[in-house]
């Protein structure tokens, strides 16, 4: 067992965990951050997704004692005050979701990819929603939702 | 699906890294874990220790030398496709890497992590054989550089001692007027490629790599641009052996070849 300091969401957490703890279960179980969600846990499904300095990292392919010195930031940062970020707005409105499953590693690849390409073209969102499976959706609406927050120009952070 | 228990380490200096690296048994390197992360969380690898390269500083930079284009081993591969020196020096590096896995892989998965996995089907292996690049290794030795075509031995092996680690790459720059493609065939995006090719035109002399088809990338020199796209592409369906798979037929992926290779010849004549 290691004794380490999280931060996540810009707080910090004490953890105590082994070294082989992935970064998905120290959020979910020690942090009580249970938006995260696990899927295949070896990198392909898209669902534990979260921010590591901004960018967005599979949780289940890092161990938690790895990120001592960086921010992590999860699903539960997005809305502000109870204030749906634009994407999250746009994904409620069109219908972009259904079980929900995949939705937060969805909307923590797209936070971060449009700050990158504020405008992307409806291939440029394909090729990045690649990384995220959705079982329910067909991903049309999801598609339709990202597109639209791009269209409208906003700041698609929160 | 969660990874055996290991020690970790996280050494803050390179010398620390390869000292860490000599004296403990049975010791993994991680930089990216894009690779060994899943293999890790399937049990397929389990290391007694875990050294963890991410905090070693400077090993992430991305510098223009004279005569070659410097990459650190912590490079990520988005950072290496959006550089506008790799752009610039090195476009087809820079295009293969924006196919690697997906957004978040690229993010993560570093350029010397893929280089020393050794994927026969991944793209970093792939362009650094088709450019003659050079892999510059540090151990108890001190430094070698090892060039690509040696630095591959076979499937996810090379020519790395147990003591060494991969501190950056150098990538010969493109001159004006050079022209490149890069090509590849998975049935979905972000899979390792059945067949991928790159191509490049230098000199009036071109060249062919093919990745995925055989244990480790197979480079295609000196063939004549003259000649027509479809003779090239059946010399280099001719030139590659691929293994028996069940799910992947060696004739299914010498059609590929065939294929991809015409196609990136005709893109590499035509393109700016």
């Amino acid at each position: 067992m290691l004794d380490f300091e999280l931060t996540v969401n810009g707080q910090r957490y004490p953890v105590r965990a082994e070294p082989r703890k992935l970064l998905s279960d120290v959020l979910r179980e020690d942090c009580r951050l249970t938006g995260t969600h696990v899927g295949c846990e070896h990198g392909v499904c898209g669902a534990c997704t979260v921010l590591v300095d901004g960018k967005p990292s599979r949780a289940c392919l890092i161990y938690a004692v790895q990120m001592q010195g960086h921010e992590v930031t999860t699903i539960e940062a997005v809305a502000k005050d109870g204030k749906l970020s634009p994407l999250q707005q746009a994904l409620h409105e069109v219908h972009g979701l259904q079980c929900g499953f995949c939705t937060a590693g969805i909307v923590m690849t797209f936070e971060a990819y449009l700050k990158e390409n504020p405008r992307p073209s409806e291939a440029e969102v394909r090729e990045v929603l690649s990384g995220n499976l959705c079982r329910c959706t067909g991903y049309h609406n999801i598609v339709k939702a990202i597109i639209r927050v791009a269209d409208e120009g906003s700041d698609a952070t929160a | 699906m969660k990874p055996a228990p290991f020690r970790y380490h996280r050494p803050e200096s390179l010398a620390h890294a390869l000292e860490l690296l000599s004296g403990l048994e049975d010791a993994k390197l991680i930089a990216g874990g894009q690779s060994l992360g899943p293999m890790m969380n399937m049990r397929l690898v389990q290391p007694a220790e875990l050294i963890d390269l991410n905090s070693v500083p400077g090993l992430d930079l991305i510098t223009e030398k004279d005569d070659f284009l410097e990459i650190g081993a912590l490079a990520r591969h988005h950072a290496v496709s959006n550089s506008s020196s790799v752009k610039t020096c090195c476009p087809l590096l820079a295009e293969a890497a924006g196919t690697i896995g997906h957004y978040a892989i690229r993010s993560r998965g570093t350029l010397g992590g893929s280089l020393a996995h050794a994927d026969p089907a991944a793209q970093l292996p792939l362009v650094a054989a088709t450019l003659g690049a050079q892999i510059v290794v540090n151990g108890k030795r001190g430094e070698r550089r090892i060039a690509a075509k040696d630095f591959f031995v076979s499937m996810m092996s090379t020519a790395l001692e147990p003591d060494e680690i991969v501190v950056c790459a150098r990538f010969p720059k493109a001159a004006a007027g050079d022209r490149h493609a890069y090509l590849q065939f998975s049935r979905r995006t972000g899979d390792f490629a059945i067949v991928a090719v790159a191509c490049t035109l230098q000199d009036r002399k071109l060249r062919i790599g093919v990745g995925g088809a055989e244990d480790k990338p197979l480079v295609l020199d000196g063939l004549n641009p003259a000649e027509e796209p479809d003779a090239i592409a059946r010399k280099a369906r001719e030139a590659v052996d691929p293994a028996e798979n069940p799910r992947v037929p060696a004739l299914y992926r010498k059609e590929l070849v065939e294929v991809l290779v015409k196609r990136a010849v005709a893109r590499c004549l035509t393109s700016n």
